[in-house]
């Protein structure tokens, strides 16, 4: 019971609808505000916060560049705490592994922690073509499949959503799936939180398996963590017998010290908190508490793919924060369905294309959807060089299309701007057929710019993108290069 | 010290008075430019719309013209950010050890032109006059790629006459982004609308930045508002002295009679 990101058409025309939606523009921009002053304010707070970043950074780097092996102490410790570890190449075979972990146990349902993965997996949408139903746990999650909706933010799911909405998705569908929301449900934030908190209790007690991500996984000591603000994870970590985990690989770092700058960097990064409320780590099974029967999933679905990838891999770094997000002038504004992707955003436009490839049109539209403008890289607290990964998932989007039989008009375009660039005589001569078509557009002007320069008025074609909403100066009637030789560089005494 | 100007693709073929005024500003502070005919594009456009074999025989060109200089001075953030970072990108790509060491010494002499005056030059005050209500827009490259920081404020601040307001979300990036202007550009407009909003909201008569690109965005959508505010380069401001201000639309710098619609 929930959406579909599949057929999702490419990005600039889920951006041009979803502009157009005033409700989710309002939500957004202020949603996302919200976020950036928080992060803002206790990232200030934080006086060596660059050498955090740098520490983070080195951290993740120094677990990618030995993944191999420190994925094969990840799995030795927690074997020897009692874990089963099972691999997964791709989304289908981890479905596969906790569907059978849930049939095994004969459950008709789990109770999820919130997970970027088993999202990216589609595990829910598996489990219920396995007749087993996936209850997310977290309220944000929890409102977004009630909603019958998709995510459109990585930590905040339903950010999309206002309170008057959450209450009408609770008023309408929470008694569909269990117990119903109160009579006299209002868009309070207190009560809508006691309304899910209700509802939620009954699946905790009744649960026998869980399913959960993982925000870290620490090799020596095979131990998996998770942080949340809500406390509904432990719930979910602690309550039932069975627990299984669905972890990236990308998650593993060395040793448990090494979650000391992680831990500081994620929450200020994310919500915007000194701390985050709960962290839940756990190494395998421990007698008499907690689930007694622990299963470990490690994750490729393409990371694999993208560690070899020289520019992109920083990518792996990446511990799902979401600063890249709330900063973003292009996400503030379409959101994060128009990604078509569990990862929306910055990070989305450039993990998604390294995961997948960029053979299909949808992914291969997301990383020019972005402006360049580097305000991601300014916040990620790995460091990720966001900017620089874009440019280049874009060259793979044009090398991919360097043997097609029919040339797209925009390469044309490019290998004809080359060309002219290639030659100082060659932009020379272009300079003077804008001299003359600027003679032409200045004299059938009639629009005058502010300063009083002359406009060229709408354009047809390709320019047409431009003159919609935008008024384009008529070309002056002589290029800097022609002015300059005529007057020595000003030297004649011509120029003022 | 041999001193170029990069006048950029944009203003040799769009904004010529911008290139005009560095030469002018330049000149009145006793530096000399050369500026080498053999120049073209930083090759930037085709960058990052991910034409990097395109960007090749560009940067080339680039490389060839600005041989031997110890300084390239460019009226442009984002122009001069192609040159220190994503040169070495396509000099890569080519597999020519001579492009990728080229690359290495244009480089890291290539600066933007705040940098030039503050950290070059050493001057603040270059003695400019300019009488008008203003606001100042920070383009991301010359942000976020150069770091310019404070540079260009304080070359505004020390003007005098001049009237400077802050301008609200100044560091939010006005949507232009190149080629993102067209291939994205409903969300492009989305962007510049709320950055135009805020000009408007300043008062200002001139909205200042560094990079014409940028303000060929915005500007195109004030003007399409009848805001009644036009855009200037900082060049254009820095280069404004008693002698030459004049009337409310200024820049006619070098043009001959005639040359105006």
């Amino acid at each position: 019971m929930s959406g579909t990101f599949v057929g999702m058409p490419a990005f600039p025309t889920a951006a041009r609808e979803a502009l157009a939606d005033t409700q989710l523009r309002r939500n957004l921009a202020h949603a996302t505000r919200t976020i950036r002053d928080k992060r803002a304010a206790v990232v200030a707070e934080v006086e060596d916060w660059e050498e955090l970043r740098v520490a983070g950074a080195a951290v993740k780097e120094a677990a990618l560049r030995d993944l191999a092996t420190h994925l094969e102490t990840l799995e030795a410790s927690l074997v020897a705490a009692g874990a089963t570890v099972h691999w997964a190449r791709d989304a289908a075979e981890a479905c596969a592994i906790v569907a059978s972990v849930a049939h095994t146990h004969g459950v008709d349902e789990v109770v999820k922690v919130k997970s970027m993965a088993t999202a990216e997996i589609g595990l829910n949408e598996a489990l219920e073509a396995e007749g087993i139903a996936a209850w997310e746990t977290d309220l944000a999650e929890l409102i977004v499949q009630l909603g019958d909706d998709l995510p459109s933010h990585i930590l905040v799911p339903a950010i999309h959503r206002n309170r008057a909405e959450v209450r009408e998705i609770f008023r309408r569908r929470m008694g569909d799936v269990g117990r119903p929301a109160p009579d006299d449900l209002t868009d309070e934030p207190a009560m809508l939180a006691g309304a899910a908190r209700a509802h939620l209790r009954e699946k905790f007690l009744r649960a026998k398996v869980a399913v959960s991500g993982a925000n870290f996984a620490v090799a020596d000591t095979g131990t998996l963590v998770v942080v949340e603000s809500e406390g509904n994870g432990r719930m979910c970590l602690t309550l039932p017998d069975v627990l299984v985990s669905v972890v990236g690989i990308e998650k593993v770092v060395a040793t448990w010290s090494d979650l000391d700058p992680m831990l500081r960097l994620l929450p200020r990064s994310s919500t915007g908190e000194r701390m985050n409320p709960y962290t839940s780590t756990w190494s395998g099974v421990t007698p008499g508490d907690g689930p007694q029967e622990v299963h470990v999933v490690l994750l490729d679905n393409g990371r694999t793919r993208a560690l070899a990838d020289d520019v992109g891999r920083q990518a792996l770094r990446c511990i799902r924060c979401s600063a890249c997000l709330n900063v973003c002038p292009v996400y503030e504004r379409v959101g994060g369905h128009a990604y078509g992707s569990v990862y929306p955003g910055p990070i989305g436009a450039i993990l998604n294309p390294l995961l997948n490839g960029v053979a299909d049109e949808q992914t291969a539209s997301l990383p020019y959807a972005s402006s360049l403008c580097g305000a991601c890289f300014e916040v990620c607290p790995v460091r990720i060089d966001i900017p620089s990964v874009l440019v280049d998932q874009r060259a793979a989007v044009v090398d991919s299309h360097r043997g097609d039989r029919v040339p797209k008009p925009e390469a044309v375009a490019m290998k004809a701007a080359a060309w002219t660039f290639s030659s100082a005589k060659r932009l020379a001569r272009a300079e003077r057929a804008s001299g003359l078509a600027g003679r032409v557009l200045g004299r059938f002007s009639r629009t005058t710019l502010p300063g009083g320069r002359a406009a060229a008025g709408r354009l047809p074609g390709p320019a047409a993108g431009w003159t919609g909403a935008r008024d384009l100066p008529a070309p002056p009637t002589e290029s800097f290069r022609e002015w300059w030789d005529r007057t020595d560089g000003g030297r004649d005494g011509s120029a003022r | 010290m041999r001193v170029a100007l990069q006048v950029t693709c944009v203003n040799d073929a769009m904004f010529p008075d911008t290139g005009k005024a560095v030469v002018r500003l330049l000149r009145r502070l006793g530096v000399e430019v050369d500026f080498p005919q053999a120049q073209t594009c930083c090759g930037q456009p085709m960058v990052n719309t991910g034409y990097l074999d395109e960007a090749v025989p560009v940067v080339r060109a680039f490389v060839d013209a600005f041989a031997g200089y110890d300084a390239i001075v460019t009226p442009s953030g984002s122009c001069a950010g192609s040159a220190r970072h994503q040169h070495s990108i396509v000099a890569d790509r080519s597999g020519d050890p001579a492009l990728v060491a080229a690359v290495a010494e244009t480089g890291p002499r290539t600066y933007e032109l705040s940098e030039f005056l503050v950290d070059v030059l050493g001057v603040t005050d270059v003695g400019a006059y300019f009488p008008h209500r203003v606001t100042y827009h920070p383009t991301c490259h010359s942000l976020r790629m150069l770091g310019v920081g404070d540079r260009p404020t304080r070359l505004l601040e020390a003007v005098r006459g001049i009237e400077l307001v802050d301008l609200p979300n100044a560091t939010e990036c006005c949507g232009f982004g190149g080629t993102f202007a067209l291939k994205n550009a409903d969300t492009s407009v989305a962007m510049g609308a709320d950055k135009a909003r805020h000009v408007r909201d300043t008062g200002a008569e001139v909205l200042v930045a560094g990079d014409n690109s940028c303000l060929m965005h915005v500007g195109g959508m004030l003007s399409r508002q009848r805001a009644g505010v036009r855009v200037m380069h900082l060049a254009e401001v820095l280069a404004t002295t008693e002698d030459t201000e004049g009337g409310s639309s200024g820049p006619a710098v070098g043009e001959r009679a005639g040359d105006r619609a």
